[in-house]
């Protein structure tokens, strides 16, 4: 199930929490407010809120969704009439641009929203944008924010079903679902693969998001990266060694940001010091190994323009993933099952 | 050193009350008469003279009033969050008789006359007695001392940078040599802020799972055992403030044992949550220090049993509800305290059989009141009734009935707990009822 989460900003109760499990301090009351007999609005904020049901009807309906795309009218009727908001406080090109697309090939109405230029830059809270948007009655929702739990707030203040599109450090389970869908489709399988993630594991919302994806569908993960840029506790293998990739089927390679480095952080020495020890270059990748990478790349960092480039790479195939999982997402939060056959009906266009 | 609305005093009989004092050994039913805000007898039930108010305290706990040393009453700066007035009530509400307020206000109180201002506002406003701590150094900023001396004839009870830690080991070796001419001990914000820095959790599995930046235990501990090693040295006394992690907890239990003249203090909220609760985001268990792992609450709760940790403190830190209403990481350290800290440690630490009631009632008052110098609430005759009857079968939520406070950011917003105030005297005067 895609968890209700009206209330997850809303005092927890802790009645049960001593020495007890993290799960009873998300509170499962449902708000007074809420009109009985109404199902619990879906929203897509974290992939630890996903059942392994949950992926594979999502990837499916992409999958559905990608076939649709290879008509010659490539928009369908499903959304129309609804609207979705885009509400982006960080600057992004692949995702809110794929998202955009994504409910406008679903025919929804689409308004964008970004902080610059907006209210935001004369200081509103986020609440408070929220609640503008929230005036129009959009459908969806769709955010991204700098900080962890943004998209928890708008869905306590707003009506709408809330997208998640990264939130600080925490979450970008759409990237996580697109990238799955992408492994799908290229390797024919998912359980069972092994993938190494390499890079900036601390700071990578990328990476919490796919952790947790790639335990719901049995994927092995090998986490490799300089130790300070490793957090010990999360759930998975670490190396520091990058010859820790060697038996990978995929190695999947994070952003390497530059303002890791500054003055009194020091989590590597230089990027000079991090591409020879961890950048990924033809000579480290076996041969058949595939290559992925969220973007944007840092080419020369993190990764050799020629690994990216090369036929191994499955880099501009998750872009390509991006648009119909975020088609699937949308499509799903809204109506909450599997694609009919009435919704791959192409609109006729006059 | 105390400060409040002088004047009014009662005369009441408390009747039929299990009279709990720790200190002076008494657990056992009995009428208390107070006369003029003294108390002026203890007895078995008799005949009692009618010709003033008598409270019928069957199946009620009558015992010593709270002290709490850490309380934020963002005055001046932020009446908007809390005043002296709407604090010192809350604490009455409590259960408190006294309250030591923290200099971190804007301005600072770090100057005779700050002071000396306040002293003149709790003089027409507070409910119960204040004490004011005054800034170890200028603004806080850590660079060189306040006129400590002057600010200890003006009233400060003791010294510290609480929000701040002093990050200088020479200043405040320094501070500790100068402190010992006042003789007031110093409150000690323990942190070091390169390892604490941009942490908003502490540095475990949530922190990791969840993308928070890490605040680490040792972040806390290698400051608390510089600070212990410093005192030590001087000879200085000093206050820690805060604790949270297991390993602060044994630097103190090793200092105390070596001889160093140091105490310290746990919050509610680091003894009965861990940092599981911000798996929920909620703003409201957003606080500095940050809530621990499992082992560190145990540690703390140990601490408290075995005497290593002499006070319970609040650490009540009201924040304005539009600063709580966005996401944790925007949000302002700090939760509110004074009015759910006896039934949140009754319901979660004294019921389930973790904490004995006396030890509770003891690190609640007698405790603090040792620490900071201030006459230890007693039910004694002679004594000036500083008293608290609690209901202990009482059931309430938190936030149903609005809070005196201010501000809202509890961390039990909604939680049901055991356990009420029902009557508060301070200073021998009923200020909650």
């Amino acid at each position: 199930m895609i968890r209700l989460v009206k209330d997850d900003l809303r005092p927890p109760d802790w009645a049960g929490s001593l020495g007890g499990d993290a799960t009873d301090a998300r509170p499962g009351r449902p708000r007074a407010a809420e009109p009985p007999g109404r199902p619990p609005k879906r929203h897509f904020l974290s992939v630890g809120d996903l059942t392994q049901a949950d992926v594979e009807r999502l990837l499916d309906t992409a999958h559905t969704f990608e076939a649709s795309l290879e008509r010659h009218v490539k928009k369908l009727p499903t959304l129309k009439g609804h609207l979705v908001v885009n509400l982006f406080y960080e600057s992004s090109t692949r995702t809110s641009s794929s998202f955009e697309l994504a409910a406008k090939r679903l025919s929804a109405d689409t308004l964008t929203v970004k902080s610059a230029g907006s209210s935001v830059d004369k200081g509103e809270s986020l609440k408070d944008t929220a609640l503008t948007l929230g005036a129009y009655d959009p459908d969806v929702i769709v955010i991204r924010h700098p900080q962890i739990g943004a998209p928890q707030l708008v869905a306590r203040v707003t009506e709408a079903h809330v997208v998640n599109a990264g939130d600080g450090k925490h979450q970008h389970p759409t990237q996580a679902l697109l990238d799955l869908y992408t492994l799908r489709e290229e390797l024919g399988r998912l359980g069972g693969l092994h993938v190494a993630i390499v890079g900036d594991v601390l700071h990578s919302r990328v990476a919490r998001s796919l952790l947790q994806a790639f335990a719901l569908v049995g994927i092995r993960a090998t986490l490799v990266g300089p130790p300070a840029l490793l957090p010990r506790e999360l759930p998975a293998e670490a190396s520091t060694d990058i010859e820790a990739i060697r038996d990978a089927d995929v190695v999947y390679v994070l952003r390497m940001q530059n303002e890791r480095m500054e003055p009194g952080a020091s989590f590597v020495p230089s990027l000079r010091e991090y591409t020879a020890r961890w950048g990924i270059t033809p000579e480290r990748l076996r041969p058949g190994q595939r290559v992925m990478h969220p973007g944007p790349m840092n080419r020369g960092v993190e990764i050799d323009p020629r690994a990216a480039d090369s036929p191994e790479s499955l880099i501009t195939r998750q872009v390509r993933s991006g648009l119909v999982v975020r088609m699937a997402v949308l499509y799903d939060v809204l109506t909450g099952g599997p694609v009919g056959v009435q919704a791959l009906t192409a609109v006729e266009v006059a | 050193m105390l400060f409040w609305k002088n004047g009014h005093v009662d005369t009441l009989t408390i009747r039929r009350a299990r009279v709990v004092d720790p200190t002076e050994k008494i657990d056992e039913i009995l009428d208390v008469t107070i006369e003029d805000g003294i108390i002026t007898r203890l007895g078995s039930s008799g005949p009692s003279r009618l010709e003033h108010r008598v409270v019928d305290a069957e199946g009620l706990v009558l015992a010593p009033a709270f002290v709490d040393p850490h309380v934020h009453l963002r005055t001046p700066g932020r009446e908007d969050e809390e005043t002296v007035a709407s604090g010192t009530a809350a604490a009455a509400a409590g259960g408190f008789c006294a309250i030591l307020a923290m200099p971190n206000t804007e301005p600072v109180v770090d100057s005779a006359a700050t002071l000396g201002a306040l002293v003149e506002t709790a003089r027409h406003e507070a409910e119960v007695p204040v004490g004011f701590l005054a800034a170890i150094t200028r603004g806080q900023r850590g660079d060189e001392l306040t006129e400590m001396g002057e600010l200890a004839d003006t009233g400060a009870v003791a010294f510290s940078d609480d929000g701040v830690p002093v990050a200088s080991a020479g200043l405040m070796r320094r501070a500790l040599q100068y402190a010992s001419v006042t003789d007031r001990p110093l409150a000690l914000h323990c942190e070091e802020p390169t390892l604490s820095r941009g942490g908003h959790v502490h540095e475990g599995r949530v922190a990791a799972e969840l993308g928070f930046a890490g605040y680490p235990s040792v972040a806390e501990s290698v400051a608390v055992e510089r600070d212990l090693a410093l005192a030590g040295y001087e000879g200085g006394r000093v206050h820690v403030l805060h604790l949270s992690a297991a390993e602060s907890v044994d630097a103190l239990r090793r200092a105390r044992e070596a001889g160093v003249a140091a105490s310290g203090e746990a919050t509610p909220h680091h003894l009965v949550l861990t940092d599981d609760a911000v798996r929920s985001l909620d703003p409201n268990v957003k606080m500095n220090p940050p809530l621990r792992a499992e082992p560190d609450r145990v540690a703390l709760l140990d601490g408290v049993r075995d005497g290593t940790i002499e006070a319970v403190a609040t650490d009540h830190a009201p924040h304005a509800a539009q600063e709580k209403e966005v996401p944790f990481e925007a949000a302002p350290f700090g939760v509110t305290g004074l009015e759910t800290a006896f039934a949140a440690l009754h319901t979660h630490l004294v019921r389930p059989g973790l904490l004995p009631l006396e030890t509770l009632l003891e690190r609640m008052s007698a405790g603090p009141a040792r620490i900071f110098g201030l006459d230890r609430p007693r039910v004694a005759v002679g004594a000036r009734a500083n008293l608290v009857l609690l209901d202990l079968e009482r059931e309430w939520t938190v936030g149903e009935e609005p809070f005196r406070s201010r501000s809202g950011n509890s961390w039990l917003l909604g939680s049901r707990l055991k356990g009420a105030v029902r009557m508060t005297l301070a200073a021998g005067s009923v200020v909650h009822a």
